[in-house]
Parts: C-alpha cells; structure tokens; sequence
C-alpha cells in the first residue's frame, strides 16, 4: 500500500489518513488501520491473508467473493472494510471445526459439487447465508436463490444436489459424516 | 478507486453537513453518501464516479419500516432490499413490490442494497460504465455513443439525442405503480416528492437522474395504503432466468369490483424509458373495463403510443406491448404466490 501512496501522491506525497477498525473475523477479535479505499475482500486476501474468499469479477456479478456478515451472505468486493465496524465476518476458513468440515463442505465434497474450485467457497457461503435466509422451500428456489453465484465450470446441478441435502436431509448423509484429509483429492 | 475521505455520519444532520464540510474545500457535489455501496463502490472503481469523500449513512436511524397513520406503510431509507422484500406487511399488502425487488440483482446484492440507493442506482448502459468512450450522462456534452451503438438495454420511450439510457431498477417500477412518495431532508428543511416526479426523462441534461438537489437526503419512502394487494403482478422479461437488467418489465395492478369490472389500474414499464413509465391515459383506457385481454391490448397501446426503437433495440416495442398484456393477464386472474413449479416439501 505504501508503494501505491507514493506514486499517486507524486511530489506531494504524504501517507494515506487510515481509519481505525474493529471487528471480528472467524471469531477472532482484530484491531486494525486501513485506508478508506480498502474494500472487505481486499482487506481478507491482501492485509490478512484469509485467501479464500476469490476475486473474481470485483463487481458484485461472480459471487465467488461471498462472506456473511452477521450471518447474512454479502459480496465482500463491494463492502467497504470500513463498513464493518463492530461487525462478525464469517468466511469460508471458518467454517470447519478443526479437521471437521461444515456439513455443506461435506455436501460439496459428497456431490462432486465442483470442478476447478475456485467458485468453491463463495457457493459454500452463500449456500449458508440462504439457508439463514429461511426462504427457500424447493430446488427452483435454491436455484433462482443461487443465482448470484456463477460456475463457469457447470456444476451447477451438483451444487443443488449438496445444499438441498443439507437444508432439507435425504437418506445417506451420516454416512458421508467422516473427517476428511486435508489434500486429498476426492475422487 | 480514486483516494477519498471517509465519514461516518452520527446522525442525518451530520451526515448532510459533512456534504461540505469539516475540512471545508469541498464543494457541494464532490462528496457522495454511501449505504449499501453496491452501486457506488462499482461505479468508483470503473473510475466512472469520483467523490472527495463518502459519506456513511449505515449507523443512521433509517432502517425501520412501519406503518403510517393513515394506513400505509413507512420504508425507512435504509432498510435492506432483502428485507423490505421479505417483510410480512410489504408481503401481504404490497405483493408487487416484493416480487419486483426479489426479481432484481442477486441474494447478496439485495442483503446489502438500502432503499434509498435503489432509487439512486446509475444507469447500466454500457456506454455510461466505459470511461474510453463519449457518454452525455458521465460528461456532459461529450456525446452519446449509445445511439447507433449496441442498445439491448436502452430506451424506447421518453429518449432524447442527448441519451437513450433507461434506469435499470426493478423496485422502482412497483413503486411507480403504487404511487409512492419520497421523503426527502436538507438543511432548508424536509419536502416530499410523488414518485412520478422523483425520476426524470433525460432531455439535455441526462446527467441529472433525478430531481433531487445536491444537498438533500433520501429519509424514507412512504407507501400509500394498499388497494392492489389481490391482483398485482410483475413481469420482467430478460437474458437469462434470473440475476440480470429487464430488457422490459411491466408492473400491473388492478382492483376489480363486485362485477368483476376494474375499478382502478395502475401500469409501469421498466427497461424501456430514463424512469420507470407510467402514463395514467393508459390506466384510464381500462377503468371501468371488464378485465380482458382486448382493453389490456388497448391500455398496451397508449401507454406505448411514442415508442420508437434505435434498430438493435426495436425487437422491445412487440415484446413490452405482449408483456403489458400478459402481466394484466396474471393480475386480473390474482396476485401469483411465491409457488414452486415441483410440488412444496
């Protein structure tokens, strides 16, 4: 960011005001200083490393920048950092329970709900801010309910398959209900 | 994004006073508020919008909706889309915004968009968004490459030389049909708006969206009480099944009498016009009228009268007139339920 401040600043240069925050992300509390400009997904990826959540688009239209903020689905590259005071940011490192997944991870593994990945984590969030929701009652609903989330690599039908097992059960899903290995591949 | 101030407004007073000061050397108008940001950050970071400094209203007491005395109800200007949507009062009285908003943007967008910012969103038109190209709306006098250019999304009706854009929200049509009223505050004192007259065609001078001044705030957005609540419907017609702009969308509420004739109609077309289009010679065709499809066909004529393609986008004057018809269609026949095609769990 410092190298940004000098080349914009020119002969003028002086350091970017940055504004204090506060939040909570994953259940940790952090204390920070950010530039007003820094937007949520930014301050995740670039200041705390949280790499999950993806750029994509950087315009709302991808999804795969998904997060909650107090338990509702948000795209974090058009959120501010600054607009999260106070607030508890959950992504998707913070779904799992040590070497337990969340059930939808769980789901999405079992389903094959995926291809490349890289929508991954964005669907998973989103999937849990619509069940939050409480809105959905039916695979149509989980589809137009999803469709702010994009795979370009088609899995959708998968993915509807993983969030319809977890909001609405079907016969089968204690079996997946095991550790998986961090690194392993699923077949 | 270029580099602003931040602040965060205690309260509307502040907020309207941080427009312009502290710190004293920005003039009105270089300064813009920030709600949901999902229009502005957007706008900010295709360089197309360039405040000094925004100005955040998230911890303002704007986020109630209630009812009002006189029977209609009171969307406060920063309630969420998503939850003006959902909410229990706007479900059973005003099933035509509902629908209208949850056909707009996507789950995320709608968690984070306030009311007041759905009324201020910015055009889509492509041409608008694109700093290497002429557009009359970003830079006044530069020109509009819209017009012999790709204009899928642009307008039929209302247009001038200057700009075809049309205003891209869903929300804002219902609340053209219901006839809502803006509530606006400054620092001269607070006034409110007809809807009608909130929006504005873009004549020469398509940078003005609206006819707000630059030192006012939305506060709420008032709902008159409901007569519609059982025949309303909206229609958005688009390029995929969910999650894009209205090519054309129509809203459409009646309210039949004993015999089944209307006893009031109220019609507005998204997509098509530099405000939501309504033209109350087109509600008057069918007032009186059995509801039939020969007096929709009659009420799509007026309120289409004037339509005039720019080539590319001639296909919308067939399609709105269609549309006009069978979202009377579904109204008259009462207000569809939130219903899945597959049976309910």
């Amino acid at each position: 960011m410092d190298i940004a401040v000098k080349n914009a600043g020119g002969a003028q240069a002086q350091a970017a005001p940055r504004y204090p925050l506060s939040l909570r992300i994953n259940g940790q509390p952090y204390e920070l200083e950010v530039e007003s400009w820094v937007t949520l997904l930014d301050l995740l990826r670039e200041h705390l490393h949280l790499t999950g959540s993806k750029k994509g688009c950087d315009q709302g239209q991808c999804g795969a920048c998904t997060v909650l903020v107090d338990g509702r689905r948000i795209n974090a590259c058009l959120s501010l950092a600054l607009m999260q005071q106070g607030r508890e940011v959950v992504t998707i490192e913070g779904l799992a329970e040590g070497a337990r997944l969340h059930p939808l991870q769980r789901a999405f593994v079992a389903h094959d709900a995926l291809q490349c990945g890289y929508c991954t984590p964005g669907q998973i969030c989103s999937a849990l801010g619509l069940m939050n929701e409480g809105q959905a009652r039916c695979r149509d609903d989980l589809r137009e309910l999803m469709s702010g989330n994009v795979c370009r690599c088609g899995a959708y039908p998968q993915i509807v398959d993983a969030v319809e097992e977890v909001m609405f059960g079907s016969a089968g899903a204690e079996e997946r209900d095991r550790p998986v290995i961090v690194g392993m591949v699923p077949a | 994004m270029t580099p602003f101030a931040y602040h965060l407004a205690r309260d509307p007073a502040d907020a309207l006073a941080a427009l312009t000061a502290p710190g004293g050397n920005i003039p009105l108008g270089a300064a813009s508020f920030l709600a949901g940001g999902t229009n502005i950050l957007d706008l900010m970071k295709e360089n197309v919008a360039r405040p000094m400094r925004l100005v955040d209203l998230n911890q303002l007491a704007l986020a109630r909706i209630e009812e009002t005395p006189a029977g209609g109800l009171l969307l406060g200007a920063l309630a969420r889309n998503a939850d003006t949507a959902y909410h229990p009062l706007v479900r059973s009285r005003y099933p035509l915004l509902s629908a209208a908003i949850l056909a707009g943007a996507s789950p995320q967008i709608r968690n984070m968009a306030s009311n007041g910012g759905n009324l201020l969103q910015r055009t889509r038109c492509y041409y608008f968004y694109d700093t290497g190209t002429p557009c009359n709306k970003r830079s006044p006098g530069s020109g509009c490459t819209a017009l012999g250019g790709l204009t899928r999304l642009h307008a039929i009706l209302g247009a001038s030389e200057h700009c075809i854009a049309t205003h891209p929200s869903d929300m804002c049509v219902a609340l053209a049909a219901l006839e809502a009223v803006v509530h606006l505050r400054s620092a001269r004192g607070e006034r409110q708006l007809a809807f009608a007259d909130f929006h504005r065609l873009p004549g020469d001078t398509p940078q003005h969206d609206n006819t707000m001044a630059a030192d006012e705030l939305i506060t709420h957005i008032e709902l008159p009480p409901a007569r519609h609540a059982a025949h309303s419907a909206y229609l958005k017609l688009r390029d995929r099944a969910s999650y894009s702009f209205a090519l054309v969308s129509v809203a459409a509420a009646l309210a039949l009498d004993e015999g089944g004739r209307i006893a009031s109609a109220r019609l507005a077309l998204g997509g098509v016009a530099h405000k939501p289009w309504r033209q109350p010679e087109a509600e008057a065709v069918l007032q009186g009228k059995p509801a039939e499809p020969a007096h929709f066909a009659a009420a799509a004529a007026v309120l289409l009268a004037g339509a005039r393609g720019e080539g590319v986008n001639d296909f919308k004057i067939p399609m709105a007139r269609r549309a006009i018809v069978r979202a009377l269609e579904v109204a008259a026949a009462g207000t569809p339920g939130p219903a899945c095609r597959e049976e309910e769990r």
